[in-house]
């Protein structure tokens, strides 16, 4: 015997989509131009399509059966995709809400025993709470996504190799220095090192939070990788507090040059280029 | 004279993955400063809870932190309790040496780590797990 709900939607197939939409374009108002109203029919008609398609007295209790594999596909990407042009999860969650009542209040028209009315809509009700559920998390993965995206965006803009003098580099890093951000930072400065010929790298880690054994062996890393390329790498930025900390730590850095301030590095560059500043004299 | 520190505040979070780093020791450092804990102190406790974090991490697949402020007679502080269930270490003593490393790298989290704060245990048994918990005084 085929449950009653499921003859009842592949019966009321086109109405149960007119009220879907009808819903959904009620609680869409303000948000007409997030989405067209035409690719609002076409997502939702694939969607419920599948839905009733795939509907059996087998798998009406369970929203894990792989028969619901596309439904949970195309919820997925639905959500993946809203996730990622900035609807709200309220409004993507009243996607699937408002399916549920679409559903629901077409069995309330056909079936007119209150409890068979009841036990099916129960049924429906459990059904589609589980896909709501599914669809929370696939938006909150497609929202990491999009936090994963920024955070490598963020670790390329902000490690920019700036030329200070011919011949002299300059990288300041501001923000932790993971793995990662190493592994950028490193193949910056030494593209940039061959690139401009030059001979002194100063590594400014003013912006850095705190200096951790990883982080202090990532910039001797740096600073050995700047001398192979027959450079010399000056750190400069050390706070006090940082100076006082990595000595606690054990770490020992007595054998790069390390500066407190990038003004100081600059002079000690000049002097290792044989460079010198003067004030202009005035001629009186 | 051993008088245990009372607890005025409690939050734990759950450290599993690399980008949970940054949030944590921001996490630290706001009830460091919150407590008004001079800035060298704070950054020993966040170099310090960065290096147990990350040990945590890499060699206990993860685990939890708890975050508390506590105080004892006149001087308040910050503890950090790191829980994992990972592999455990076999030998505590080795492992607070300096230079001690089973990661190829510099061996100094530990011990240093305990030369940066002002109290400092660590639990652990093989095949069960690790805890250390660390204490960093306000004025300490
Ligand atoms: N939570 C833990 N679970 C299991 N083993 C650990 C844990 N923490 C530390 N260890 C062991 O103790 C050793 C010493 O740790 P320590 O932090 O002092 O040095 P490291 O992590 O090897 O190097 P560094 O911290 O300098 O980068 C580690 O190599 C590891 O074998
Ligand atoms: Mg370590």
């Amino acid at each position: 015997m085929k449950n009653e709900s499921i003859k009842i939607f592949q019966k009321k197939k086109q109405a149960v989509l007119e009220k879907w939409i009808h819903i959904q374009s009620q609680d869409q108002i303000l948000n007409n131009d997030l989405i067209t109203n035409e690719d609002l029919r076409i997502q939702s008609e694939e969607l419920l399509f599948a839905f009733i398609d795939n509907l059996s007295d087998s798998n009406i209790d369970n929203a894990e059966s792989r028969d619901f594999e596309s439904v949970v596909d195309i919820l997925s990407s639905i959500s993946i995709s809203r996730a990622k042009q900035g609807y709200s999860p309220r409004e993507t969650g009243n996607y699937i809400y408002s399916l549920k009542e679409a559903l629901l209040s077409t069995l309330s028209e056909e079936i007119k025993d209150p409890a068979t009315l009841y036990a099916q809509s129960m049924i429906i009700n459990k059904l589609l709470d589980s896909f709501s559920t599914s669809t929370f998390e696939t938006f909150i993965k497609g929202r990491e996504d999009v936090i994963f995206r920024q955070t490598d965006e963020i670790t390329q803009i902000s490690t920019p190799v700036i030329r200070l003098w011919d011949g002299i580099l300059a990288l300041p890093i501001i923000g932790t220095l993971d793995s990662s951000r190493t592994q950028v930072v490193m193949e910056s400065l030494l593209q940039e090192i061959v690139e401009t010929g030059s001979s002194i790298a100063i590594l400014d880690i003013s912006g850095v939070p705190a200096v951790d054994s990883l982080v202090a062996q990532h910039l001797i890393k740096t600073v050995s990788a700047t001398r192979l390329m027959g450079a010399e790498c000056i750190i400069s930025g050390i706070r006090p507090e940082i100076a006082q900390t990595v000595v606690h730590l054990g770490i020992d850095l007595s054998t790069i040059i390390t500066k407190a301030t990038l003004a100081s590095a600059l002079k000690t560059a000049f002097i290792m280029l044989n460079l010198e500043v003067n004030k202009k004299q005035r001629v009186k | 004279m051993t008088t245990t520190p009372i607890v005025l505040n409690r939050d734990t979070m759950t450290v599993t993955r690399e980008t949970d780093v940054v949030p944590f020791r921001s996490r630290v450092k706001e009830h460091a400063v919150k407590i008004g804990m001079s800035l060298l102190n704070q950054t020993k406790l966040i170099t310090g809870a960065s290096e147990l974090v990350r040990n945590m991490l890499k060699y206990g697949n993860g685990g939890i932190v708890k975050i508390e402020i506590v105080s004892k007679g006149r001087d308040s502080g910050i503890r950090l309790t790191f829980e994992d269930k990972g592999p455990g270490i076999p030998n505590i003593d080795k492992a607070m040496q300096d230079g001690f490393t089973t990661g190829r790298s510099m061996g100094l989290g530990l011990p240093g780590t305990k030369r940066l704060m002002n109290e400092f245990t660590i639990k652990s048994e093989v095949g069960v797990g690790t805890t250390v918990t660390v204490t960093k005084w306000k004025n300490g």
